[in-house]
């Protein structure tokens, strides 16, 4: 009897597997069912399972979006990496403009290579100046953009005491406490910054890796973007998240009666709406112990249901280790455009 | 990504928008070459075609897309803000 035909592809970790066409498929049926039991929310159609097998498993590298399909990008960190992450001595403004004219980005963000709005506060102006330089010179909309990262907010680098170190004591009522204190801090700084970007004309407002650090992280950027909507009505803003599950560290903290811990995308999305954001970066875990045909089906069914009920426009955060994309430094682009054009034509994604 | 950003357009939307405005299909709104001589014609910013000393790129450019397209951009009002133009 021959051997059955192994098709290639990846694990979430990235290192390559050959799976059959029964193990692909029941690797794509296992994933969507986690995201379903999950998120409470509705399967992949048996049409839109059939073409991610189809995805999956089609020759080539590289594949690409039907013509007709393509959609715009969105960055974090964007014009910092060349410098930082590939050690090219250029500066941030020189960056954006390589983003535009040579890598054709449509968007990209100036940010501060302690990725952060607590450091950036001190260093604000000087930054609005760097994004001033930017702006003169690209025609493509230039955000600023950081992570609200409350966790840098604790002692001993910040001024609350640490809830890590005091949930594992019991210390309950102290921890929800800690973080109470940290929002109003994170928000006031995260407002000031914006403040400098908007005097300078910022064509956008990154609010980046949103609830990194649980449900008062989440809580920070919803009442920062209902301030900044308010205060600064012409300088648009996206949030993007850290995860696809909102960690309950503080577990009772509400927005407009929602309660934030516990939510999928599908729910943060309405949230981000009413807080006035004008874009949604989803995320949804990548998994590395699973293939990467398990890990987009349970990615395109949280997606699906994100976009499905979105009123804004939804770009997915497929970066290293979410939405599909594996959990490695150098991605492999035979997986990545996979992941993309499922984003895209299952997700019904808006952007990347 | 502009009609994303100021009006919370979502992709197909703010495409049939966007080729509306230039006179271009949707197939065509992804071509390069058609955008080029579009954005050329326009002057909406081509500054990584050889010859472009002539061509518009960054704020000149910014200011006929907010036109076109009937959006604000923030850059553009805080341009015209400082240089006295509003």
């Amino acid at each position: 009897m021959s051997e059955q035909k192994k098709f290639f592809t990846r694990m979430g970790d990235g290192s390559i597997v050959h799976m059959t066409e029964e193990e692909i498929r029941a690797d794509i049926k296992e994933g969507i069912e986690d995201a379903v039991r999950r998120g409470k929310i509705d399967p992949l159609t048996a049409e839109e399972t059939e073409y991610l097998y189809e995805i999956v498993t089609m020759p080539g590298n590289f594949v690409g979006v039907t013509p007709g399909m393509e959609v715009v990008s969105s960055n974090d960190s964007g014009s910092d990496k060349i410098s930082t992450k590939c050690g090219i001595p250029t500066s941030r403004d020189t960056n954006a403009m390589i983003h535009e004219r040579v890598l054709g980005a449509d968007s990209v963000d100036i940010g501060y290579s302690d990725y952060n709005y607590k450091t950036v506060k001190g260093v604000a102006k000087r930054e609005a100046t760097i994004l001033k330089q930017a702006l003169g010179r690209c025609t493509m909309p230039l955000f600023y953009g950081a992570m609200p990262n409350l966790g840098f907010y604790t002692k001993p680098d910040g001024p609350v005491d640490n809830w890590a170190v005091l949930l594992p004591e019991g210390k309950i009522q102290e921890a929800m406490a800690a973080q109470e204190e940290a929002v109003d801090h994170a928000v006031r700084d995260i407002v000031y910054v914006a403040e400098q970007m908007n005097d300078v004309g910022a064509d956008g407002f990154m609010l980046d890796t949103s609830g990194a650090a649980g449900d008062a992280d989440f809580l920070v950027s919803l009442k920062a973007t209902e301030i900044m909507r308010e205060k600064f009505p012409d300088m648009p803003i996206e949030i993007g998240m850290a995860g696809e599950f909102v960690l309950g560290m503080h577990g009772k903290l509400k927005y407009n009666g929602q309660r934030l811990a516990g939510l999928y995308p599908h729910k943060q999305v309405k949230l981000v709406e009413e807080a006035g954001a004008s874009i949604f970066g989803v995320v949804v875990n990548t998994n590395c112990n699973k293939s990467f045909p398990w890990n987009i089906a349970r990615v395109c069914t949280f997606v699906k249901a994100c976009t499905a009920v979105a009123e804004i426009p939804v770009h997915a955060n497929a970066g290293m280790g979410v939405c599909g994309i594996p959990m490695c430094e150098n991605l492999p682009a035979d997986v990545v455009s996979r992941a993309d054009k499922a984003l895209i034509e299952i997700g019904k994604i808006d952007g990347l | 990504m502009r009609l994303q950003l100021a009006k919370k357009m979502k992709i197909n939307e703010a495409k049939a928008y966007v080729a509306e405005k230039l006179g271009v299909s949707l197939e065509e709104l992804c071509d390069i070459v058609t955008m080029s001589e579009k954005r050329e014609e326009l002057g909406l910013g081509l500054a990584h075609v050889e010859p472009c000393a002539g061509a518009n790129a960054g704020m000149e450019a910014k200011f006929r897309i907010q036109e076109l397209l009937g959006i604000k951009i923030n850059s553009v009002e805080r341009f015209k803000e400082r240089a006295g133009l509003k």
